[in-house]
C-alpha cells in the first residue's frame, strides 16, 4: 500500500477521470437494454489504489473494459455524454490510432482468467514482448532481453528458460505473472487490474497481490483494482468505490469505508465477510440478489434488499450526499440525510 | 529405361532421403521442430514429396522418352510393363513412366498453386467475415452461398470460351477463385469463436491494431482446420484437373498430366489397366503423403499436443 494521496483543497492532478460513464448493452430478442454501467464517476489519482468493489453483475468489470474502449460493439455502446479523461485527453473521442497508442502503453490492463487471458500458441516471452514491439519498436532481440526482465522482475524463476515455455507448461499463479509482466512492460502509468486474483488460490493470491503492490510503488504507477473481495480491498486499496446495480453507492478511504460504512449495501457485504476473531456464528448474506440489469428498481436501487428502506426509497433515487464532515466520503443513500431513520424493521 | 535414368532415379531416392534425414537431424534442436517429425509417417510423406519434386524438375533425366512421342503405334500400343516401359504404354503407344514423370510438373504444379491461392483466398475471405461481422459478414458469406450454389464446370467451361484452350496459368487461376468457398465458411467459423476470447481482448488491450489482431492472435489458433484443408485441397485441386481433363478443357493434348492420363487410359481401363493406375496411384501418393506432412504441421504449431 502506497501513501494515500492528500486529498489537499485545491485542485489535485487526476490522471484519469471518469465521468457520466453509461454502457448500456442492447439485449437480444429486443427484451431491451442492459444499463450495465448507469452514471458512474470517479477519479483516480497518481500512485494511488484505487478499489472497485460489488457482487457480479454490478458493473465494474464493464467499466473498467470501457475505460479502454473495449466494450464489444454492438451490442454494448458507451453513451454519449460519458467522459473518460486521461491526462486530458478524453478517451472515448479519441480516433484508434491514438487511442491504441495509449492501450498497453500508458494505460494496461490484466484479467481475471491468466487460463485464458494468455494466446495458447506462443511462448510467453513472445507475449510478453509483445506491447514493447508494438509501442517502442524493439527489435526481436532486444525484445527478448526485455521479455526475460519482466520475468525477473515479477519473481519468476529460471526467466532464461521460461521465456520460451508455453502457457500450458506454467501453473496459474506463473500465468497471472506473466499477465502482470505483459501489462507492465512499457511502464504504464495506469494498471487496471480485473479481479487480478479471484481464479487463484489463496497462498497465490497474496503472493500476487504483494506483487502488485512492490511493483506499484516501484515503478510508480496508478491501479485500478477490480475485486468482489472486500479483504483484498482493505490490505491494499487507498480509496475505495462500491458499486450496486450499475451505480456508484459509496465512495471512501478505504479506513474510513471499514469504520465507518454508510451505505446499506456496505454495511451488508462487510457483514457477510468471515472474521476469525469473530465468535462463531452463522455468515451474515445480503437478501435477494442484484435484479436484472434491463429492470433497475425505480428510486434507490437497492431498496428491495434494503433492511432499511422506507416510501421514499422506492419513490425517489437518492443523489451521493458528503458524509458528515469526512472528506471524500460520500454515500448514495438517503440516511445520510435521515440518520435517525437507521432502525432494523426486522 | 537406359542406365542413365536408373541413375538419376535412384540419385532423385537417395537426394530425398537424405534431405529429409538431414532435416530431420538438424530439427531436433527446436522444440517446433522435434514436434512436426514426432509421427514417423510425416518423415515418410515429406521424402515422398521431396522425391515427386526432384522427380519433375529433373524431369529430363528421368524420363527415358519423350512423353508426348508415340513410339510405335502398330506394336507397343498398350504394352504392359516392362523393363524397357517401366510402367507400360498407353493407347498411343506413349511411354507412361516418362508421361508420370513430366504430368508431374503440369499436376504437382496445378495442384500446388492452385491449393495455394484458393485457400490463401479462403482464409482472408473467411478470416474477414468472422472477424468484422455484420453487413461486412452477411455480403461475403452470402457470396460464398452462391459460389457453393453454382456449379463449378459452368464456371471453367465459362473461362473455356473467354481463353482458347486454357494456358497454365488460367487454369489454376480459375480453379483457385473456383475452390476457396469451403475454406472460406471453415475459417470463418473458427474466427467467430476465437474472436470472443480472453486473450483477443488482451490483445486489444496492449495496443494491437486489427491486423495485428488477426494475423497473430486468431489464424494461428485456427491454424490445425486451415491445414488440413490446405492438404485436402491439393488432392481436390489434382482431382478436378482430372476432371477437367476428362471433359477435354483441362491440360491440352498430347501435354501430359495425370488427370488427363487417367481420362486417356480410361477407355482400355479393362485392357491395360495399368494406364490409368499408375497416374491414380501418383495422385494417392501425393494426397496421403501431404496429408501426413499436414498433420506434422499441425503438431508443430500446437504446443499443447502431448505425445500420442
Amino acid at each position: 500500500m502506497t501513501t494515500p494521496p492528500i486529498p489537499t483543497p485545491g485542485a489535485p492532478p487526476v490522471l484519469l477521470r471518469v465521468r457520466n460513464l453509461k454502457t448500456y448493452f442492447v439485449t437480444e430478442h429486443g427484451k431491451g437494454t442492459a444499463r450495465a454501467v448507469d452514471d458512474v464517476s470517479f477519479e483516480l489519482y497518481p500512485g494511488e489504489t484505487l478499489g472497485i468493489v460489488g457482487e457480479s453483475g454490478c458493473g465494474k468489470t464493464v467499466t473498467s473494459l470501457s475505460i479502454l474502449r473495449l466494450v464489444p460493439e454492438p451490442p454494448g455502446h458507451v453513451l454519449p455524454g460519458s467522459l473518460i479523461e486521461f491526462e486530458g485527453r478524453n478517451l472515448l473521442a479519441l480516433p484508434a490510432p491514438e487511442l491504441r497508442a495509449v492501450r498497453g502503453n500508458q494505460i494496461a490492463m490484466i484479467f481475471q482468467e491468466p487460463m485464458t487471458s494468455l494466446n495458447p500458441v506462443f511462448t510467453v516471452g513472445d507475449q510478453i514482448a509483445e506491447a514493447a514491439i508494438i509501442h517502442q519498436h524493439l527489435s526481436r532481440s532486444a525484445a527478448r532481453a526485455r521479455a526475460i526482465e519482466m520475468l525477473r522482475l515479477v519473481g519468476i524463476p529460471d526467466p532464461d528458460e521460461r521465456v520460451d515455455h508455453y502457457p500450458h507448461q506454467l501453473s496459474g499463479g506463473m500465468r497471472q505473472r506473466v499477465m502482470i509482466a505483459m501489462a507492465l512492460v512499457c511502464h504504464p502509468k495506469v494498471l487496471i487490474a480485473d479481479e487480478p486474483t479471484t481464479a487463484l488460490d489463496v497462498t497465490i493470491q497474496a503472493q500476487i497481490l504483494e506483487l502488485l503492490d512492490r511493483l506499484q510503488s516501484e515503478l510508480g504507477m496508478a491501479v485500478l483494482l477490480i475485486t468482489h473481495d472486500l479483504g483484498v480491498v482493505a490490505g491494499h486499496a487507498d480509496r475505495v468505490v462500491v458499486m450496486y446495480a450499475g451505480r456508484v453507492v459509496e465512495t471512501a478511504p478505504t479506513d474510513a469505508l471499514f469504520e465507518r460504512p454508510t451505505h446499506p449495501y456496505t454495511e451488508g457485504l462487510l457483514a457477510a465477510v468471515p472474521r476469525i476473531d469473530a465468535p462463531r456464528a452463522r455468515l451474515h448474506a445480503i437478501p435477494g440478489q442484484v435484479p436484472a440489469a434491463t429492470a433497475w428498481p425505480p428510486g434507490c436501487r437497492f431498496h428491495p434488499r434494503c433492511p432499511y428502506a422506507w416510501e421514499k426509497c422506492a419513490a425517489e433515487e437518492p443523489p451521493l450526499l458528503e458524509v458528515g464532515n469526512e472528506p471524500g466520503h460520500t454515500a448514495r443513500c438517503w440516511l445520510v440525510s435521515e440518520p435517525e431513520r437507521r432502525v432494523l424493521k426486522r | 529405361m537406359t542406365l542413365g535414368t536408373w541413375l538419376a532415379l535412384v540419385v532423385a531416392l537417395v537426394v530425398a532421403a537424405e534431405a529429409v534425414r538431414a532435416l530431420r537431424h538438424r530439427g531436433l534442436r527446436s522444440e517446433r521442430w522435434r514436434r512436426f517429425f514426432r509421427q514417423r509417417t510425416t518423415s515418410w510423406g515429406l521424402g515422398i514429396l521431396t522425391f515427386l519434386v526432384i522427380v519433375a524438375l529433373a524431369a529430363p533425366l528421368i524420363a527415358p522418352f519423350d512423353p508426348n512421342k508415340q513410339l510405335d503405334i502398330i506394336h507397343l500400343k498398350n504394352y504392359p510393363p516392362s523393363w524397357t516401359f517401366l510402367l507400360g504404354t498407353d493407347y498411343l503407344s506413349r511411354d507412361l513412366w516418362s508421361r508420370v514423370v513430366y504430368g508431374a510438373r503440369v499436376s504437382l504444379g496445378i495442384g500446388a498453386l492452385g491449393a495455394l491461392m484458393a485457400v490463401s483466398l479462403g482464409t482472408l475471405v473467411g478470416a474477414v467475415a468472422g472477424y468484422y461481422q455484420r453487413w461486412i459478414d452477411a455480403v461475403l458469406m452470402r457470396g460464398v452461398d452462391v459460389g457453393l450454389a453454382l456449379p463449378r464446370i459452368f464456371i471453367l467451361l465459362m473461362a473455356v470460351a473467354l481463353w482458347d484452350g486454357l494456358p497454365f496459368a488460367a487454369l489454376v487461376i480459375t480453379i483457385g477463385l473456383t475452390s476457396w468457398f469451403g475454406t472460406s465458411r471453415l475459417v470463418r467459423a473458427e474466427v467467430l469463436s476465437l474472436r470472443q476470447r480472453d486473450f483477443v481482448v488482451a490483445a486489444h488491450a496492449l495496443g494491437a491494431d486489427t491486423r495485428r489482431v488477426i494475423f497473430r492472435h486468431v489464424l494461428p489458433n485456427a491454424a490445425a482446420p486451415i491445414i488440413v484443408s490446405a492438404a485436402l485441397g491439393v488432392g481436390n485441386v489434382l482431382l478436378l484437373e482430372a476432371s477437367l481433363s476428362f471433359l477435354g478443357i483441362g491440360i491440352k493434348p498430347p501435354g501430359a498430366s495425370w488427370g488427363n492420363m487417367i481420362a486417356d487410359g480410361a477407355s482400355s481401363i479393362y485392357t491395360a489397366p495399368w494406364s490409368t493406375l499408375f497416374p491414380g496411384l501418383a495422385i494417392s501418393l501425393v494426397v496421403m503423403s501431404l496429408n501426413a506432412v499436414a498433420d506434422g504441421v499441425r503438431d508443430a504449431l500446437d504446443p499443447r499436443e502431448e505425445p500420442a
